[in-house]
């Protein structure tokens, strides 16, 4: 009897959750040729890259004392032993087969196999761009919904004009005008880095100046955004109902309207956060601070081919994952949507 | 809204949609700022463009004796660590900038309009296709693969990459405009106009050229405008990785990372930044206004006033406070 209950359960749990597993089963496939496409594209690139691969990664102190011929020989049993005697076409399923198996190379520049030191620049790079775009999202909703409410009013001019000079202005400019105020002038925060060599200032210290780039160049655009999601919901009936039904205002706005903006909402958040890497490729260069964007920075200098597909592959396949948040995203918020594909 | 309720239908006038256009846009303080901001910014860049081939005056000239000058009347922006002359150092970087934000932006339009427009009209299999192309082109991590194909062609010379750059801007920024032209061109097609020139007999590319992209323009336009700005700054935050525009053509990315590499240069010879940082944010600036106010000009939705209207306005807006003021000194005699 028990039993039964239980296996009765059971199946409803898997009835409920199944449809959502489908779906998203469904939209991986459906990304599967992008995945194709990127991978190649992204080998191909790195096939590009000037200069031979096999020299980069001899160490030059080997070949110091060998003769010409001894040397040439080297290069060649080198080139055996890392692959690249065979065609293409192999290597690039080689490739795969190392990506999955999760083996991503040897960094050249750092001397040291890429495993063991990813780990913490992603985490370095995530840290402060997750902390960046909750705090932007925090400031920019009020804002964008008390502008969005006060449509053509002088708030809502101020904000737009204030916004527009948050999208014209350089990332890299605000920080260089940031870090002479508060690094050059007063004195008050450090230049860039991570941790203090002389461990007197506290980490948290470091954050200040990237998290503030991050927020203030991606606060302007979150702004419209909710402004304009906003002001599409507020046209719409059921907000005049739930106004003639006698509901204050403050219930109307954050129940009824902003819960609805929501849905555009996510969109954005789907393709900030690719971008949000994409940006910080600057703001980590400016700031020295050790993420994923400085280690293309520096792959870029010594030509690392190892680093930099696995800091293509990481850029694409946060993209992708992008996608396919924005995809289950909408159809696990908007009823319409989770009608139609989830079934 | 406000403005039109106050007014009778008596003065309303009729005029062409362009015209209308035109009126909005011109109401549109902030967007006129801009668009005179951007003239005057053109025509300097223009005009010292002019006077560095008239006068063959060589940007790579070095001077060391001359080296950080403060600004003065004989260098406005004062001089950098090579004593090379900033203004027009800055000038020529914008002449880069503005050559690279409107090829890049025409060729991108050129292949979103062609590729949404071929998929809007056609539709079926070739649509899904095109489509499907377009989503996997958008989501390439768009600043990284540019960044790779530029380092990849590290080694050529300034002019080659400066068109490569184009290319690279224009081939990977398409896919938003695309997408709204096919959206704007599958709902075009349905009205009689279309159905009418089928009827005629009138070829599929005469269809599309001369029939459907006209009524998107307005669209195009606005999102080109956009398009521009962000185009300039993507080139200047590529050239602030060197990965733009070598030496010796100055670009405003690298003037600013030239002097940003140490705390020491940044923060005493502040000019040597700040001129190249202001100039950006200004010409992107400018142009963010007009697209914002060409978007709004474009919208039918949106309200506009004429000449007459809004002499009209302030005339009654004269007498409301003259009236407001008499009842004010009445209530202070009583």
């Amino acid at each position: 009897m028990e039993n039964e209950k239980q296996q009765g359960k059971l199946r409803t749990l898997f009835d409920t959750v199944f449809p959502y597993i489908k779906y998203i089963g469904n939209r991986l496939l459906h990304l599967l040729p992008v995945v194709i496409i990127i991978s190649i594209v992204i080998f191909t690139l790195i096939q590009l890259m000037p200069g031979d691969p096999i020299l980069a990664m001899i160490n030059p102190e080997t070949t110091a004392n060998m003769t010409e011929e001894q040397r040439l020989a080297y290069i060649e049993t080198m080139r055996k032993v890392l692959g690249y005697d065979k065609p293409v076409i192999v290597r690039y399923f080689l490739w795969w087969r190392d990506v999955l198996t999760g083996n991503f190379g040897y960094s050249v520049a750092l001397n040291k196999p890429i495993n063991e030191f990813i780990g913490s620049y992603i985490m370095n790079s995530f840290k402060v761009n997750i902390v960046g775009f909750i705090i932007a999202f925090l400031i920019a909703i009020p804002i964008g919904i008390k502008s969005a409410v006060r449509k053509n009013t002088r708030y809502d001019k101020i904000v737009t004009v204030v916004s527009m000079v948050g999208i014209s202005l350089p990332s890299f400019f605000m920080a260089l005008l940031l870090v002479l105020l508060f690094s050059a002038v007063l004195r008050i925060l450090p230049f860039s880095g991570m941790v203090d060599p002389r461990g007197v200032r506290p980490e948290y210290v470091y954050y200040i100046l990237p998290v503030s780039v991050i927020v203030l160049s991606s606060l302007a655009s979150l702004i419209r955004y909710i402004r304009n999601a906003m002001i599409e919901v507020l046209k719409a009936d059921y907000i005049r109902t739930s106004r003639a039904k006698g509901l204050s205002e403050k219930v109307v706005i954050y129940r009824h309207a902003f819960k609805n903006a929501l849905i555009p909402v996510i969109t954005i958040i789907g393709f900030w956060i690719p971008a949000l890497f994409g940006g910080s490729i600057i703001v980590e260069k400016i700031f020295a601070w050790p993420g994923m964007g400085l280690l293309m920075n520096q792959a870029y200098q010594f030509k690392d081919r190892g680093v930099l597909s696995t800091v293509l592959l990481f850029f694409a396949v946060l993209t992708l994952f992008a996608n396919l948040f924005v995809d289950v995203g909408y159809a696990l918020v908007d009823p319409r949507i989770k009608a139609r594909r989830i079934k | 809204m406000s403005n039109n309720d106050k007014l009778s239908k008596e003065h309303e006038k009729i005029i062409s949609p362009t015209r209308q256009i035109m009126e909005k846009f011109k109401h549109n303080k902030l967007a006129m700022a801009g668009f005179i901001s951007f003239g005057l910014l053109l025509l300097v860049i223009v005009g010292a463009q002019a006077y560095i081939h008239l006068t063959n005056y060589d940007l790579a000239n070095v001077d060391i004796s001359q080296k950080y000058m403060k600004p003065s009347m004989q260098h406005l922006f004062g001089t950098d660590a090579q004593g090379r002359d900033l203004f027009l150092r800055v000038l020529a970087g914008g002449w880069i900038s503005i050559q690279v934000g409107l090829l890049s932006t025409i060729l991108s339009i050129v292949l979103g309009v062609s590729i949404g427009a071929t998929a809007g009209f056609f539709g079926g299999k070739i649509d899904t296709l095109i489509m499907r192309g377009t989503e996997i082109v958008s989501s390439f991590p768009f600043l990284a693969i540019a960044m790779t194909i530029s380092a990849i062609f590290m080694d050529l010379d300034a002019q080659l990459r400066l068109y490569l750059i184009i290319f690279i801007l224009g081939f990977l920024r398409w896919t938003g405009l695309a997408r709204m032209v096919r959206g704007q061109i599958l709902s075009l097609r349905e009205q009689e106009f279309i159905v009418a020139t089928r009827a005629l007999g009138i070829s599929s590319f005469n269809q599309i050229t001369k029939h459907l992209i006209p009524n998107v323009l307005t669209y195009v336009i606005v999102s080109g405008t956009l398009t521009f700005a962000g185009a300039i700054l993507t080139e200047s935050s590529l050239s602030y990785l060197g990965l733009s525009v070598t030496e010796p053509i100055p670009t405003w990315g690298r003037l600013i990372s030239l002097s940003a590499k140490n705390a020491i240069v940044m923060t005493n010879y502040w000019w040597t930044w700040i001129f190249p940082g202001l100039a950006l944010f200004i010409l992107i600036m400018s142009i963010n206004v007009i697209g914002e106010g060409l978007r709004d000009a474009v919208d039918p939705k949106s309200q506009y006033v004429t000449k007459e209207q809004r002499i009209r306005l302030k005339e009654k807006r004269k007498r409301e406070k003259e009236r407001q003021k008499r009842r004010k000194l009445a209530k202070a005699a009583m």
